[in-house]
């Protein structure tokens, strides 16, 4: 019996920590829109990522690097274009990277009605980066995988140059 | 003013040659140039091959993608419904197999007679194709029409507005451009997009 009352608390502690985990948030284009458009003391990166795509998930790693490097002055957010009935397997992923940033999961399917309103130069091929700074109207989009040495360099300029 | 005429001329040609050639390639109405590639069944494959065509639906895919292969059905049906009225499906995959092991060209020939392909499917080993084209992912559609001979872009962009689930797509943008094309019309949507994979381009 108390072998078991041991066991139970520790499953229950275990879930407790569980549920203490970073977890993906399912948004529409409307939450996005005043993400990117949102006026603050902040350089914000928001990069366009999903579980399926290699390239994005060899760069994860350098937006999480660098959430820790800028501290306040930089907004990390990662927009999942994962399916929304994936995102058991969105959370498993972020737990196994130790993914801390903010994840997002844009549930929006019909594609051809939002690529543009990120960025007319987008074609749709992901990883795909835009970075806004909140101080300015200043932003650039980048399609294309970005190296930790790209990316560092281009939150750098922004914090440097609102 | 001549000589400014001409200076914007020469201007213009130096970009066109400094760009990134991923970020020019075709729009709707331009004139597409015929290539020849290597089909999974071995042989050059050209359009010009194609002496009843009316036109062609070129799509830039893989076997790797997990959209292609969301499409993969969509992409057979397509060709099973459009091939004999004169628009066959032409795939091309144009990823580096360096970077992309699954998409080399003997992945290919499984691949097809895997899912037992009746449309061509092409390998783009140098990626001149895409980068002519501009394709920028996979699946990524070019509907052509023959035109005097010429084959014009007359659609570019996704095959339906539905990745997830054929039967939800509300817009099929393909069908309803090569239904255009079939009936003497304009497709009245030329451009869409759509997420994919990006094309695997070679290191440079």
């Amino acid at each position: 019996m108390k072998k078991f009352f041991l066991l139970t608390t520790f499953i229950l502690t275990s879930l407790g920590v569980s549920r203490a985990q970073n977890e993906a948030e399912i948004i529409k284009f409307d939450r996005l829109d005043a993400l990117i458009k949102e006026r603050k003391n902040q350089v914000t990166v928001i990069n366009f990522w999903a579980t399926w795509c290699g390239p994005c998930i060899k760069e994860l790693p350098y937006f999480e690097a660098a959430r820790k490097t800028y501290g306040d002055k930089l907004s990390v957010n990662l927009i999942s274009l994962d399916f929304a009935d994936q995102l058991p397997k969105v959370h498993k992923f972020m737990e196994r990277k130790g993914i801390e940033s903010n994840v997002y999961l844009l549930d929006e399917i019909d594609y051809n009605s939002w690529i543009d309103r990120v960025d007319k130069s987008w074609s749709g091929a992901i990883p795909a980066t835009l970075i806004v700074d909140g101080r300015t109207d200043k932003r650039k989009f980048v399609e294309s995988e970005l190296t930790e040495a790209e990316l560092n360099r281009l939150i750098e300029e922004f914090i440097q140059n609102p | 003013m001549k000589k400014n005429s001409i200076l914007v001329v020469v201007f213009g040609l130096v970009l066109s040659f400094a760009g990134n050639p991923v970020k020019n390639g075709y729009e709707v109405g331009d004139k597409v140039e015929d290539f020849k590639l290597k089909s999974v069944d071995g042989k050059m494959i050209s359009l010009g091959d194609y002496k009843e065509a009316k036109g062609f639906i070129v799509v830039f895919d893989c076997n790797t993608c997990p959209y292609s292969k969301a499409y993969l059905n969509r992409i057979k049906g397509l060709n099973e419904k459009y091939a004999d009225k004169g628009y066959p499906v032409v795939a091309v995959n144009s990823n580096d197999p360096v970077k992309s092991p699954g998409d080399t060209f003997d992945e290919m020939v499984s691949y097809a007679n895997e899912n037992s392909y009746e449309h061509a499917y092409l390998y783009d080993k140098d990626q001149t194709v895409a980068k002519r084209f501009g394709a920028t992912n996979t699946p990524h559609v070019y509907i052509l029409k023959r035109d005097d001979g010429a084959l014009v872009v007359n659609y570019i962009g996704a095959i339906d507005n539905n990745t997830r689930d054929a039967a939800a797509a509300d817009k099929k943008y393909v069908e309803d451009a090569v239904d255009a094309l079939l009936d003497g019309n304009k497709p009245s949507v030329n451009k869409t997009k759509a997420i994919g994979c990006t094309i695997k381009w070679k290191a440079a």
